[in-house]
């Protein structure tokens, strides 16, 4: 019967539209808000202090009051300010590590997949080695020899997704890969670079888009993770993981030097797992909602 | 009352889900038992969702709005819900297109026709009878009944036995109706006539009134007593086959009818200018009346009620018998000689090519020679389309040696250089998945004058604009992406993209066979004009022997991975002499009754039956 005719701007930015789709179902509306507004606290934080998150201004582990909202750290540091300035390194973070990680990975992945063969065998075996540690004690390991500098555990933890992506992407692009346009340019004898960021690449966004979203999530846990364990921002610079970890003694003094920036984190985890999946959905559904808007529609002016 | 197995159906109406927009609609038929009708209609005329609804079932997104559907007296359509599964495969059976994809792989073929059998006669205890029917089922369908061959799978079956399983599946349970939903596609000529008799004598012989449905009409013709041709979800005109081939009233038959190749004759193939109107956007006049070489301003004001032409003939058109444009007559081509001095473009000489182990051709030669079209024709399996791959370098798993203008060319396009792979070009067989559906059909033939030209940007658009006008598509099309066009405006835009590298030699491979008809007309006799005007050599590829005479020169029968007669077209096609091409000859499907034994295309229009 009668075709869906998708609209320019679902062709020039599926991207958008997925965002856009995802946004608007339940699921995503929840994710979007808890983990906006984590990113809201991190943000404020980041220009915005009511003390300064270093100086030692209480009695340690000082209960909450007037002046101390959230009360005061092991070390008599204001709570509040620490919480709110020890978000946004984590968010950069994490973006950069999940960023490094999936384009690093999709790149690996559609390449084993387009060029096949070999190549393919020699990259994927690659990978199943790397996947062989988990990622975190990947990062430990780097982290641990070198230092642990911030670039370096964005680094690593990027690397760490390089694996898992490449395997989901190469599984996309397999199918892409075989087909005829595909050929039909490989014919003319283009470039391998040219045809997987050309013709391959704009046809793989929707995976892309899922696996950015998901990654991000693991980028999240694993950096505040390490943050935990001491391997991120050093003392005394304030970040969430750090407060879990040094404020854990105080725990029954002044239990929300740890409560805010576990649940802080928990949010922005469970935010942006919560988005990925109405992500996710949206692309699966794609077709098929632009197929029943497109019947809507037309039928709605065919009735007129 | 109606007498028992007789099928009924009165003014049928399928609607999109929660609208009053039709998809079909005034739908009325009648099938006598042990008869056939045939169901003639291009994609999207509504065939499919007439052939559905004779289940009771609609697709996803529509509803059987209207009608009645008369079974043994019975309408179909007013009983409750949980009958259905009574009806559906018991009373009317189901023939589906694919029959690979209708049996499940993991089952043996006797169980799966037992199952039928179990399940809607409740014989469940009686398993001798059910065997025993089994086995008299198989019989009917000429398939051996002994136990090893009910123990075997699917996957060990050929097309075409797994074809006969799910036909001896539908007439297992004696049902009244059985629907066929094309299901010769993809089956070889052979096999094909042999199921068309096959099917034509089973619902004779068991009082069934069957619906067959295609979009080919000469495959139509060899079933089907009567023809019900359909457009734009109505159907426009219905008589006995006979009559219609000879006689068709409707302008639309009329044109579908010149748009069929013909085996016999080397003739212009006309294709309909236009696209039927979609169910959402249909016209408030008569459906057709915007491609009718014959539509008047009386066609534009309401739809055409039936006209009978006889009592068991008539047309939806008010100006039938009236002073019809006379469509009679297709121009011929002159035959033009294949000369033997003009050099050859291409030589291909003890060509072998495997898949792994495995070789599917063995041992083609032949040469090209310039501005000729040559036509390769074979069935499913006999290696044309390796060949073709071979020779623009996609397969390259093969030994022997392909000159081109007498240079030996590399296995593979990567080996190959710009230039040649430039000269050479390549048509897809779908055009569905030719296209990158992220781009606009602008940036798909601008792609490979970009690359092999590297011309500055205006100068490559002013290209693109000129090779979409060889190819008959409106610079409108420019900003259009794939999945906006039809199915024909695609392949005229692969073809754009591989005439804007200017090649010397256009390999297309069944560019044809994912069309329809009319469509198909229109495409082919494009190349035809293509190959003149721009002197390309052309390899044709086809498994459609009609489409040859129109459009090539010389022709290569290609028969498992050999080639077992070459020549030019005009001899090998009135004096074939390999046995397999003759046999390829008299099983195709012609435009024709199977009845009147005759073997002409009626060139003739509606007034004048035939001519010499």
């Amino acid at each position: 019967m009668s075709r869906p005719r998708s609209s320019k701007k679902l062709r020039r930015h599926e991207w958008l539209t997925l965002l856009h789709r995802a946004a608007a179902s339940r699921r995503g509306i929840v994710g979007l808000s808890l983990a906006g507004f984590v990113v809201l606290v991190a943000v404020v934080g980041a220009v915005w202090t009511p003390d300064s998150p270093t100086a030692f201004l209480y009695d340690p582990l000082q209960k909450p009051s007037v002046q101390a909202l959230l009360g005061g750290d092991y070390l008599g540091r204001d709570v509040l300010s620490r919480v709110l300035g020890g978000g946004w390194v984590l968010l950069v973070m994490a973006v950069a590590a999940t960023v490094i990680g999936v384009c690093l990975g999709a790149f690996q992945g559609i390449e084993a997949a387009y060029l096949g063969g070999r190549t393919d065998t020699m990259i994927m075996r690659g990978m199943d080695v790397f996947l062989a540690f988990p990622a975190i004690v990947l990062a430990l390991l780097i982290v641990g020899t070198v230092g642990p500098k911030l670039w370096l555990i964005v680094l690593a933890v990027g690397l760490g997704h390089v694996p898992q992506v490449a395997r989901v992407m190469r599984a996309a692009a397999l199918d892409i890969a075989e087909r005829d346009y595909v050929k039909a340019v490989e014919l003319q004898g283009v470039k391998p670079t040219r045809i997987i960021t050309g013709e391959i690449l704009p046809n793989l966004v929707s995976p892309l888009m899922v696996e950015l979203g998901s990654r991000l999530t693991y980028s999240i846990v694993i950096i505040a993770g390490l943050s935990f364990l001491g391997f991120g921002q050093q003392p005394p610079a304030p970040s969430w993981g750090n407060m879990i970890s040094e404020n854990r003694i105080g725990l029954q003094t002044n239990p929300w030097a740890v409560i805010v920036p576990a649940a802080l984190i928990a949010l922005l985890a469970i935010g942006t797992n919560l988005f990925a999946d109405a992500v996710a959905r949206a692309a699966i559904g794609a077709d098929r909602q632009v197929e029943q808007a497109f019947v809507r529609t037309e039928a709605a002016k065919a009735s007129q | 009352m109606t007498a028992p197995h007789r099928l009924v159906v009165e003014d049928l109406q399928v609607c999109l889900a929660g609208t009053r927009t039709d998809v079909v609609s005034e739908v009325d038929f009648e099938v006598a038992p042990g008869e056939v009708l045939g169901l003639v209609g291009e994609s999207g005329s509504g065939k499919t969702t007439v052939a559905l609804a004779l289940l009771g079932y609609a697709r996803r997104g529509l509803h059987i709005t209207g009608g009645r559907i008369f079974l043994d007296g019975r309408d179909i359509l007013g009983i409750d819900e949980h009958e259905l599964p009574a009806l559906r495969g018991g009373k009317v059976a189901y023939v589906p297109q694919e029959p690979a994809a209708a049996l499940n792989p993991v089952r043996r073929v006797g169980n799966q026709i037992a199952e039928v059998l179990r399940v809607h006669e409740g014989r469940a205890d009686k398993d001798s009878d059910v065997a025993g029917r089994v086995r008299e089922v198989l019989a009917a369908v000429d398939l051996p009944t002994d136990r090893a061959f009910l123990r075997r799978f699917p996957h060990q079956l050929s097309g075409g036995q797994q074809q006969r399983i799910v036909i001896a599946m539908a007439f297992a349970c004696r049902p009244g109706v059985i629907v066929f939903d094309e299901p010769t596609t993809g089956l070889d000529v052979t096999t094909q006539r042999h199921f068309l008799e096959l099917i034509a004598d089973l619902c004779a012989t068991s009082g069934v009134a069957a619906v067959y449905v295609s979009h080919d009409l000469a495959v139509v013709g060899q079933v089907a007593k009567a023809v019900a041709v359909m457009y734009a979800g109505r159907i426009v005109e219905l008589g006995p086959t006979a009559t219609v081939f000879a006689t068709p009233e409707h302008p639309y038959t009329r044109l579908l009818m010149r748009a069929v190749p013909s085996l016999d004759k080397a003739e212009v193939m006309e294709g309909i200018e236009g696209l039927p109107p979609r169910p959402v956007s249909r016209p408030a006049g008569c459906s057709f009346a915007a491609r009718c070489p014959d539509a008047g301003p009386e066609c534009l004001l309401s739809p055409p009620a039936k006209a009978d032409i006889s009592e068991s003939h008539w047309v939806r058109c008010v100006r039938v018998r009236r002073d019809a444009q006379d469509l009679s007559g297709r121009q011929a081509i002159q035959p033009t000689s294949v000369s033997q001095t003009r050099p050859a473009v291409l030589e291909v000489e003890g060509l072998r090519a495997s898949f792994g182990t495995n070789e599917v051709l063995h041992g083609v030669g032949f040469t090209l020679p310039e501005d000729t079209c040559v036509a390769v024709v074979g069935e499913s399996g006999s290696g044309k389309t390796t060949l073709a791959r071979c020779i623009i370098g996609m397969h390259t798993n093969w030994l022997g040696s392909i000159r081109y203008e007498g240079n030996e060319l590399s296995n593979g396009a990567r080996q190959r250089g710009k230039d040649v792979l430039k000269r050479i070009q390549y048509v897809f067989q779908d055009p569905y998945t030719a296209l990158n559906p992220r781009k606009t059909v602008g940036q798909l033939v601008a792609q490979p004058i970009a690359h092999f030209y590297g011309l500055p940007r205006a100068e490559a658009d002013a290209r693109v604009v000129k090779v979409l006008e060889d190819v008959s598509l409106s610079a409108d099309f420019l900003n259009r992406y794939p999945d906006q066009l039809s199915g024909g405006e695609r392949q005229r835009a692969a073809i754009a993209r591989a005439l804007a590298a200017e090649p010397d030699l256009l390999v297309c491979d069944e560019v044809s066979s994912a069309l329809d008809v009319s469509v198909q007309a229109t495409i082919v006799e494009m190349l035809r004009h293509l190959q003149a005007e721009h002197r390309l050599a052309m390899l044709f590829i086809t498994h459609n022997l009609a489409l040859v005479r129109g459009i090539a020169q010389s022709v290569i029968v290609l028969s498992q991975g050999r080639i077992v007669e070459q020549g030019p077209v005009e001899e090998v096609f009135e004096r074939p002499r390999d046995p397999y091409t003759i046999r390829l000859m008299s099983d195709a499907p012609r435009l024709s009754v199977a009845a009147t034994g005759s073997a002409r295309v009626p060139t003739a229009g509606a007034r004048r039956p035939e001519e010499g």
